[in-house]
């Protein structure tokens, strides 16, 4: 199955890349969990996300569309940045993401969400109704 | 934590961990069997301690070092013993040649050689391909038995035997448990790449069974494919695997209809196609390029790419696809390779240039009954105008197949040339 990893913004990451010491640690750190998370081929894609400050949102409501630009305020509800990975189960990506080094200099937090496969969304082809033979 | 969920998560780690306790394990004791053992005992003692003491901050290493002190243990009692019935001085420490210190940084080193020397050996070409297929998804994979067995719906029990004596045949044959280095590198590599095709295309175009495709052992074979590159990240060969690999199993959503039935390229629903996969395959054949791929593999996933980047059958771009078949005809001469090249001129240059390329291949013995090549003959003369002979050669190639929808599709064919 793949998951999606979202490692969740703090004030620190919202205030954009500093190369401290402490930052530039982190990012050897979490350079050596993304070539083990290669190695053992569970990386299909990952990405750090720049500060909401360059972000923009757009926000619908029927034919409307306004767009509303950054920063954004509920921190903690942010993302700073993802994986993607391809693990046999749950589990295995709870495993992995326990092992990855705290991205923040504070207390911090990732989330794991499963994502839908084309056979979630069409349901069982036998039983979709359309009579096709 | 309920005691389910610390054994799910124990039995999580150990997944990830598996592969590389047992790399490591047998430098030690040298045959896969005895580290196998050893890494499911550092199991059943993790089971039965971390419950109890919290799962440690570096897993692997705690494995390890359980295993580890198994393995010695087991060397000492067989040392008592020795020592005992033949009272030969011996070197106490010579199978880890050193202190126990020195034991112990041997066996922490980076684990990626090691790793790919199991793989290298899993799928020595002293196996037959069956064999090394199997040995590779139980040892490397994890596998168990039984859903390799699933796999190649074959039965545990054969399974079982088949990597018993997999195991028996690389021990009795004394292989190290090395990467191979230069000329028998690039053979031994060959091997490996067949390997992980072989399992990557028995989940694509199942040879048996009920189902045309086995999604998991693809992913499987691709999980094996991106840990290869991850290895070995200076092989163009690897990188071309895995973008072959990765675009094609791209289309597995699309390949077949409600019904099960195989759906062609050109009739497939290209929106269906899975674009984050077409992508990864992108960036391995351009690694496989720049590495300067020009192997069987690198120019296979240039052709699946051709396709890839069509988004319509009709953008797809057949001189490049005919001039890729020329290369691949050079590395990897097959007929199958000359019929498709055969077809990719038809497609690029007009019917004729294709028919011009099936006359010089008439006589090929290995394709007398292979029923897409008079289908394709059809095809071509149908495009020309040639209508009575499209006709006969379609009616040809329905009495050379034995699967009942192509036949009454080339019919179907046969009867439009009225």
């Amino acid at each position: 199955m793949r998951v999606m990893v979202l490692v969740k913004a703090t004030e620190d990451s919202e205030q954009g890349f500093v190369p401290t010491p402490e930052a530039q640690a982190m990012l050897e750190a979490m350079g050596r969990f993304n070539e083990e998370l290669t190695k053992a081929g569970v990386m299909l894609a990952g990405e750090g996300l720049k500060p909401t400050a360059q972000g923009k949102r757009i926000a619908f409501d029927g034919p409307g569309r306004t767009v509303i630009d950054g920063p954004f305020a509920e921190t903690r509800e942010l993302v700073a940045g993802f994986w993607l990975w391809e693990v046999k189960d749950m589990d295995e990506a709870v495993a992995w993401v326990k092992r990855c080094p705290n991205p923040m200099p504070g207390p911090s937090e990732i989330e794991i969400r499963p994502i839908y496969e084309m056979a979630d969304l069409e349901g069982n082809p036998e039983a979709d109704g359309s009579g096709r033979a | 934590m309920t005691a389910a969920e610390t054994r799910q998560a124990i039995e999580a780690i150990f997944r990830i961990e598996r592969a590389r306790l047992i790399a490591g394990l047998v430098r030690v004791v040298r045959t896969v069997d005895r580290a196998e053992d050893l890494a499911q005992d550092a199991l059943i003692i993790a089971l039965a301690e971390w419950p109890r003491t919290g799962v440690p901050a570096n897993p692997g290493a705690w494995l390890m070092t359980a295993a580890k002190r198994r393995a010695i243990d087991a060397i000492r009692r067989d040392r008592m013993r020795e020592r005992k019935h033949a009272a030969i001085a011996r070197d106490r420490d010579g199978a880890f040649g050193g202190t126990p210190e020195e034991t112990d940084a041997a066996m922490d080193d980076d684990l990626g050689d090691e790793l790919l020397g199991l793989i290298f050996t899993a799928c020595h070409p002293v196996l037959s391909a069956d064999a090394r297929a199997a040995l590779t998804l139980r040892v490397v994979g994890g596998l168990t038995t039984g859903e390799i067995a699933r796999a190649f719906l074959s039965t545990e029990a054969t399974i079982a035997q088949r990597i018993v004596r997999a195991k028996t045949t690389i021990a009795k044959a004394g292989l190290g448990f090395e990467v191979p280095r230069g000329a028998e590198r690039a053979a031994r590599l060959a091997s490996v790449l067949e390997v992980v095709y072989l399992v990557f295309n028995e989940g694509y175009a199942a040879t048996a069974g009920d189902d045309l495709v086995r999604p998991d052992l693809c992913r499987e074979a691709q999980r094996l494919g991106r840990m290869l590159a991850g290895l070995m990240p200076g092989d163009a060969e690897v990188f071309g695997l895995l973008a072959l690999m990765e675009i094609q199993a791209s289309r597995l959503p699309a390949r077949t209809g409600p019904d099960g039935a195989l759906i062609p390229l050109t009739e497939q629903n290209r929106a269906r196609w899975d674009q984050m996969l077409i992508h990864r395959g992108f960036d391995a054949l351009a690694r496989a390029e720049a590495l300067g791929g020009d192997g069987p593999y690198a120019l296979q996933a240039a052709l699946a790419a051709c396709h890839a980047r069509a988004c319509r059958p009709a953008d797809t771009d057949w001189p490049r696809i005919a001039a890729l078949y020329d290369r691949l005809r050079a590395v990897m001469p097959s007929p199958v390779v000359d019929l498709n090249r055969a077809i990719a001129y038809s497609m690029a240059f007009g019917p004729e240039a294709g028919l011009r390329l099936l006359d010089a291949m008439a006589d090929s013995a290995a394709l007398r009954n292979y029923a897409p090549l008079p289908a394709a003959r059809g095809d071509f003369l149908f495009r020309a105008g040639r209508l009575a002979e499209a006709r006969s050669a379609f009616e040809a190639a329905a009495r050379l197949t034995r699967n009942l929808r192509e036949r009454a599709f080339l019919n179907a064919r046969a009867d439009a040339c009225d």
